[in-house]
């Protein structure tokens, strides 16, 4: 089954990029998350941080 | 704004709770069964389909999806409705669900215990049940992700997120580990082998424990305690870290299952660092659910729900501390294979999802029948005798675990091994697993009372089968507004690129592990004497499968001296490209059988299955069951060619038209191997009373599983001498 993928993945040109690529998308993404994490208003949280309880 | 009416479906609830309550009884009595089963190996007289080997697949089946699955579904159902004021999008794809998955696990029931098995751990459902668990899973993800489309909730709760990642992961989990040949209605072939197969595997295996018995169960957590509490989670922000660092992180610790095996070494080692990395988010997680409870302590006094949560959580913190720590190399020489790890996951399994469950439900059932708990006591006394049972049963089986682990590495001083026999330290440890039942006993009393307890909850009650509610509809949001927000916040609102974001965190992972293994030949040496199985020896090999005995056999031989001063040569990556599945196993209550081969004559190994404990037998001790009918019973021989074509198809290198020779071949070779039995056990016999005895003997069962046994090893062991010459 494997050897579908083996196959098609050996011949791409510079395959070797990928992980990288990957690595830089996963930093990015983390970073982003982070920055907005620390920098999200007050009040959305508290509002978000709520939905649990407000339904009734 | 004028409000809508609607109705949440409480009926769902109820269905899948009281499933939970069910399956979670079975599950634990079929657990006790096979604990006793080590210190009585007899006790159910020699049945077939109630052997260890047959019944601890059930019984780890059915704790996973019988009790934890409905009481993900119960939860779920219960909790996304109410976060997203919408009931569920389609009630008949919620029954659907529903009844599936009963049907789902009663296949199950009605299949391992009779060795229908793919013999791949927590993956042992045969082909036509996995395509059932991938229908109704899908079913399950669609009425779901309905939901949150009709939503009047912009926002989606942290909750909603692990609901996600969960339907995401396991149907990704589920399908690329289930890749098989089938060979018959009851029989397939696993698509991968050796080290491929491991690889995947364990990639499921642990992620099963990652997205099926901890997100679905963090995201109950981040609903139910602030419920329970009646205040918000302690830190909101903290949970979306959480979140997507547990998801990323996860998806790349399965190797830890497979440290100092045959598994390339850079797979092993990215494993363990994302296992290390993994306590950071994990512990986040505990912390944010126990914060929650900040201030509202005196609440844990009066109520059993909430005591059951604060157990449910430490248990969680537990688990998640030792995890990491399981993944060093250092600690996991001494913890791997032995009942450290039975330990481990139970302080997983009884703590967090079965404290979390009974704690879920006994919130619940007043809420949907409108009354109060039966008994406050009962539920009481249910919480300390299941605290109680978990110390019964994880204290001994660490002791257990750290014992025979030290004991298999004590050498002499002259360099030899104190206890060369396997058997001289699993001996030592049935004091441990009689504590360990009556650990077990008494958390299934706990159980049964609870189950009671909640029964007659809901018997005083009346089920609110549709809650009548009301809440304003989604209006279209106020677009300039919206594009100026962060982009988290964002997909936060859109369901579908949510999503996707979370299918991206999780597949990357399997991506850059599995692919490499297949792709890059250096992974795999391949070892020129490793030849494919002799048709007898593939039919013995598919009874080892039936028997389960890879649940008390390993076939891995780490590269250590204790080990290959034990076992033999350590076992190579190559020897195992022709296995499909492999069996390489992850405990060994009995020892390693991967140089089997050779080390005992047919005959031992004949009498040894016919009585392995017998006083005056082979192994003196063992507390391996009796294996009879695999001396009463004809080895089924109809399916052999269709399964050296299967195995072809798969790339086992077996000659075009070798199907037409097979059976001859497995003949010849049963009937050589039944007269070294005959001529074993019958020394003094009459040439004539052997002959009869050999007639009898060469169509068994047992002549193919000694087959295979005895080429376990064998090919590695040809190896050097071929270099010699």
């Amino acid at each position: 089954m494997l050897r579908f993928i083996k196959d098609n993945m050996a011949t791409i040109d510079g395959v070797e990029i990928f992980p990288i690529i990957s690595l830089v998308i996963f930093v990015a993404f983390f970073t982003g998350m982070l920055w907005w994490v620390m920098k999200v208003d007050k009040k959305k949280v508290e509002e978000m941080s709520n939905l649990p309880l407000t339904e009734d | 704004m004028e409000l809508e009416k609607f109705s949440y479906d409480n009926k769902i609830v109820k269905k899948f709770a009281f499933a939970t309550m069910i399956w979670s009884l079975v599950a634990m009595l079929v657990g006790l069964t096979i604990a006793l089963q080590l210190v009585f190996p007899e006790m159910l007289g020699g049945i077939s389909f109630l052997s260890f080997g047959r019944l601890r697949p059930l019984h780890t089946n059915a704790i996973i999806f019988a009790f934890v699955g409905n009481g993900i579904f119960t939860g779920v159902y219960y909790s996304l409705q109410r976060l997203l004021k919408a009931r569920m999008w389609n009630d008949k794809l919620s029954n659907i669900n529903f009844w599936g998955w009963q049907l789902i696990i009663v296949c199950a029931a009605l299949t391992l215990p009779f060795g229908i098995t793919t013999g791949k751990e927590y993956a042992e459902l045969e082909w036509w049940i996995d395509i059932m668990i991938a229908l109704i899973w899908v079913s399950f993800g669609v009425n779901m992700i309905g939901t949150i489309l009709t939503r009047r909730v912009r926002q989606m709760y942290v909750a909603i997120w692990f609901f996600i990642a969960t339907f995401v992961t396991v149907a990704m989990l589920h399908i690329f580990n289930s890749f098989e040949l089938p060979i018959s209605f009851l029989k397939s072939y696993s698509w991968y082998s050796g080290v491929q197969d491991a690889l995947v595997q364990w990639w499921y295996g642990h992620n099963a424990v990652a997205f099926f018995l901890t997100t679905p169960y963090l995201g109950l957590m981040y609903y139910f305690i602030p419920k329970a509490v009646n205040r918000p989670v302690f830190s909101y922000r903290l949970s979306i870290i959480h979140f997507w660092a547990l998801i990323f992180l996860y998806i790349w610790a399965g190797p830890h299952h497979l440290l100092y095996s045959s598994l390339p070494d850079w797979a092993q080692t990215l494993g363990i660092v994302f296992s290390v990395m993994l306590i950071a988010p994990s512990w986040g997680g505990m912390l944010n659910g126990l914060l929650t409870m900040r201030g509202a302590w005196d609440r844990v006094r009066d109520s059993s729900a909430l005591k059951f949560f604060v157990v449910a959580i430490t248990c969680y913190g537990m688990a998640t501390f030792e995890g990491p720590l399981l993944s060093l190399k250092n600690v996991n020489v001494v913890s791997h294979f032995t009942d450290w790890t039975i330990a481990h996951v139970h302080v997983g399994g009884m703590g967090w999802n079965g404290m979390f469950t009974f704690g879920m439900l006994y919130w619940l059932f007043p809420k949907l029948w409108n009354t109060k708990l039966h008994s406050e006591k009962l539920a009481n006394f249910h919480f300390w005798i299941a605290t109680l049972g978990i110390l019964f049963w994880v204290v001994p089986m660490y002791w257990a675990g750290f014992v025979q682990g030290l004991m298999w590495q004590e050498f002499h001083p002259d360099g030899t091994l104190v206890y060369k026999e396997f058997l001289d330290t699993a001996v030592q440890l049935k004091p441990m697993f009689m504590l360990r039942s009556f650990g077990g006993l008494l958390f299934i009393i706990g159980a049964v009372v609870g189950v009671i307890n909640l029964f007659k909850t809901a018997a005083r009650g009346n089920l609110i089968a549709n809650e009548e509610v009301e809440a304003p509809p989604l209006l279209p949001e106020n677009t300039k507004k919206a594009r100026k927000e962060h982009w988290h916040s964002k997909i936060e609102k859109r369901p579908v690129k949510f999503i996707v974001f979370a299918l991206v965190a999780v597949a990357i992972g399997g991506i850059v592990q599995i692919i490499p293994v297949s792709i890059v030949d250096s992974n795999i040496p391949t070892i020129s004497s490793v030849k494919p199985y002799t048709p007898l020896e593939l039919e013995g090999r598919d009874i080892y499968i039936r028997e389960g005995c890879y649940n008390c056999h390993s076939q891995m031989i780490r590269p250590l001296r204790f080990e290959t001063e034990r076992y033999g040569e350590y076992s190579k990556a190559g020897e195992f490209v022709y296995d499909h599945p492999f069996q390489w196993g992850s405990k060994r209550t009995g020892p390693d059988l991967a140089r089997e081969g050779g080390k005992y004559p047919d005959a031992w190994h004949y009498k040894h299955l016919q009585n392995p404990g017998a006083e005056d037998g082979v192994s003196p001790g063992s507390f391996m069951p009796a294996y009879q009918w695999l001396i009463d019973s004809d080895l089924d021989v109809s399916l052999t060619e269709k399964k050296i074509s299967a195995m072809r198809t798969l790339g086992v290198p077996y000659a075009e038209g070798y199907e037409s020779v097979a059976l001859e071949e497995l003949q010849n070779q049963a009937d050589e191997i039944a007269s070294n039995i005959v001529e074993g056990i019958l020394i003094d016999g009459s040439e004539e009373e052997k002959a009869m005895e050999k007639e009898v003997l060469k169509t068994k069962e047992i002549v193919a599983l000694i087959a295979y046994l005895q080429r376990l090893g064998k090919d590695i062991k040809a190896e050097p001498k071929e270099e010699k010459e």
